[in-house]
């Protein structure tokens, strides 16, 4: 039978039926094109990411620490990845067993890590910093609830020697002191993500973008020659044992371009191991402990005598006999030496002497000289703890301030202010600001703190100081001319001075052109010997000596036998 | 006609073969490629520790310490230094 013959076909349907149906079949396409419109244009994103996340995952990649190296590029610190073990205590059911397999493993008690198990934390850091391999023998005996997480520890290869100028880093690789805090910023990188497509067996089979690129913390090229230091460091250590000293410090310029080549300080500690350390050893002293400086501050009141004109070179000073009283107070010479030139008053360290020629100043001459050789401010090298010492404002200064300032009394500096105003005088008056790191090109000209004509006469008046005659003849060395200054600062113990001392002396060779400042301090020498030119000087020495041989700097001084001549005992 | 058609369709079957396989290969080498980078990434963690090996090994203290005692070495007198100018500079 034909379709076309089918009695259905001439049978009629009520027109409200099959109108119902048509209807009914229209609405459910309205609806079906409604949905997926509201699909398709309102929830799309929705829907996309939800689709996404069911293949897509966002991976972390972090970031390492950047190196410090010294100028040479020898690496000072690093950091390297270790492993972090933690645990989630509920799940971590341990038998004895597994707990002292486990404890073996991580070198530790195993009633501590049963302590730690037991706590009610949902997270618990059992151990940090972890080798690599031990991590692995841990992984490998897969316990319940113990899990591993990637970290950095940092290494610092030099140990105690550059400690103080290294700082450390805390448990998460933040900078805690020295140039790591100093210079953290620089040194952090910032960890980066990317999302990428995972197959069903954990695989990345596709990179769909980096949504963060991970910055690598950045290299830092320090001024330190890691060989200067060394010897620096080592010298101080073997002074602080003879002199059986309380602290010290040391601190080495490249005189012709302001870096900080090196800077020791004792006592010290390995930043490697820092169980049981005390405050103490922390402390990096050149840059926050303060100490009047004593009689390395003449070489300053004798430099503003020439540079304002009154005063030569040869002008004669009356400093007998020895004393000097102004108002109350008497100031002393260790040895009363008659009528001496300016010259020789910085060689014997006369403080009589000194005093007499800043009292022939107005005190805003001194303060202006002393503030514009960068006292009573801190050098701002983002050192943290880094403190500017005191210089109370000309005004308030009474005569017998003004007298025992010149000698270096009465004022409070850093030994690295001491070293950097030094520059002034081995860079012919130019004053440069030091730097920690690496200066590939050298300023040409800093700020004129004196003319040369000055800084070149007070050169002369330092090698003095240096000879037989003048207060340091242990600070020679043979084949360089020396140029510098001693110091010997009674300390305040309380409000008055005791019988304590801080020795000192700060230098710079070789005299014809001046290559590197030396300054040396040593706080409170109690073996018999107090003096700066017999308990800093031969350290001076020591540690010029062989920076200058290790920068291989031409010798200025013909080789003769050195005039030991019995020290002049400077004020004190 | 059919010839026509047929030879589209074997064009096409061509066609999605290949992005199939290519596809396969891409992802082949991206793990590759990543497996690569994961090397880098360890050989870089070595080179650190490399590093701070040499640099203990090559230690100021030690070379002093190992200088002086083993090979008996000492600094040489100051009249015993000849100071080269040329070399000097």
């Amino acid at each position: 039978m034909k379709f076309a013959s089918s009695p259905i076909l001439t049978h009629r349907l009520s027109p409200g039926r099959s109108r119902f149906v048509v209807f009914m079949l229209l609405g459910g396409f309205v609806a079906l094109i409604g949905r997926s419109i509201y699909l398709q244009g309102f929830q799309n994103d929705f829907l996309q990411k939800k689709g996404e996340s069911r293949y897509e995952r966002v991976i972390e990649i972090s970031a390492t620490r950047g190196r410090i190296l010294d100028r040479h590029g020898d690496v000072l610190a690093v950091s390297t990845p270790v492993k972090a073990i933690w645990a989630i205590p509920e799940d971590a059911g341990l038998s004895p067993a597994q707990a002292r397999q486990l404890a073996a493993l991580l070198e530790m008690d195993v009633r501590e890590l049963n302590r730690k198990l037991a706590s009610d934390k949902d997270f618990v850091f059992v151990k940090r910093q972890i080798p690599p391999d031990v991590a692995e023998k841990v992984a490998a005996l897969r316990l319940p609830g113990i899990h591993e997480q990637k970290e950095y520890r940092r290494y610092y290869p030099s140990g105690d020697v550059m400690a103080h100028m290294l700082g450390f880093t805390g448990v998460a690789d933040e900078g805690q002191e020295g140039v790591e805090l100093a210079m953290n910023d620089l040194l952090t990188g910032k960890p980066g993500s990317r999302r990428v497509i995972k197959d069903r067996r954990g695989q990345i089979v596709e990179d769909v973008e980096s949504i963060h690129a991970p910055q690598e913390g950045k290299d830092v090229t320090l001024a330190l020659d890691a060989k200067i230091q060394y010897l620096a460091y080592s010298q101080l250590k073997q002074a602080m044992a003879d002199h059986k000293a309380k602290a010290g410090g040391v601190v080495v310029l490249d005189a012709k371009t302001g870096e900080v080549l090196a800077l020791a300080n004792a006592p010290t500690y390995n930043p490697n191991n820092r169980v049981r350390l005390v405050g103490a050893q922390l402390r990096n002293r050149a840059f926050t402990d303060t100490f009047e400086p004593g009689s390395t501050f003449k070489p300053f009141t004798a430099a503003m005598a020439l540079e304002k004109g009154k005063f030569r070179f040869d002008t004669p000073i009356q400093t007998a006999p020895g004393r000097l009283t102004i108002g109350s107070a008497t100031i002393h010479d260790a040895h009363p030496h008659g009528v001496l030139t300016l010259a020789e008053v910085i060689q014997k360290s006369s403080n009589v002497g000194a005093a007499k020629v800043a009292l022939s100043f107005p005190p805003e001459d001194m303060w202006q000289t002393f503030n514009s050789l960068g006292f009573g401010a801190p050098l701002k090298l983002g050192f943290p703890g880094e403190v500017g010492g005191r210089l109370r404002p000309a005004k308030t200064w009474r005569p017998i301030e003004q007298a025992t300032m010149s000698y270096g009394h009465g004022i409070s500096v850093t030994l690295m202010q001491m070293a950097r105003a030094y520059l002034s005088f081995a860079r012919d008056g130019d004053l440069i600001p030091v730097s920690l790191t690496r200066v590939d090109s050298p300023p040409l000209t800093g700020t004129a703190v004196f003319s040369g004509q000055t800084a070149r006469e007070v050169r002369t008046m330092l090698e003095m100081a240096v000879k037989a005659g003048g207060t340091a003849p242990r600070a020679q060395i043979p084949g360089y001319r020396v140029a510098g200054k001693t110091g010997t600062a009674h300390k305040l113990d309380g409000s008055a001075y005791g019988d304590k001392y801080v020795a000192s002396f700060i230098g710079f060779a070789p005299a014809s052109d001046p290559r590197l400042v030396v300054a040396v301090m040593i706080d409170e020498p109690s073996a018999g010997k107090y003096y700066g030119g017999d308990v800093a000087a031969p350290v001076f020495a020591q540690i010029m000596a062989g920076a200058l041989r290790t920068l291989g700097v031409p010798q200025d001084a013909p080789l003769r036998p050195l005039l030991m001549a019995e020290a002049v005992k400077e004020g004190v | 006609m059919i010839r026509m058609n047929l030879a589209l369709l074997l064009i096409a079957l061509v066609c999605a073969l290949s992005t199939v396989a290519s596809n396969h290969r891409a992802r082949k080498l991206f793990t590759e490629l990543e497996r690569e980078q994961s090397r880098m990434r360890e050989l870089d963690v070595e080179w650190g520790q490399l590093q701070l090996e040499q640099s203990t090994w090559a230690g100021h203290a030690r070379i002093e310490k190992i200088a002086r005692e083993k090979l008996g070495m000492r600094l040489p007198a100051p009249a015993q230094v000849v100071s080269l100018e040329a070399a000097a500079k």
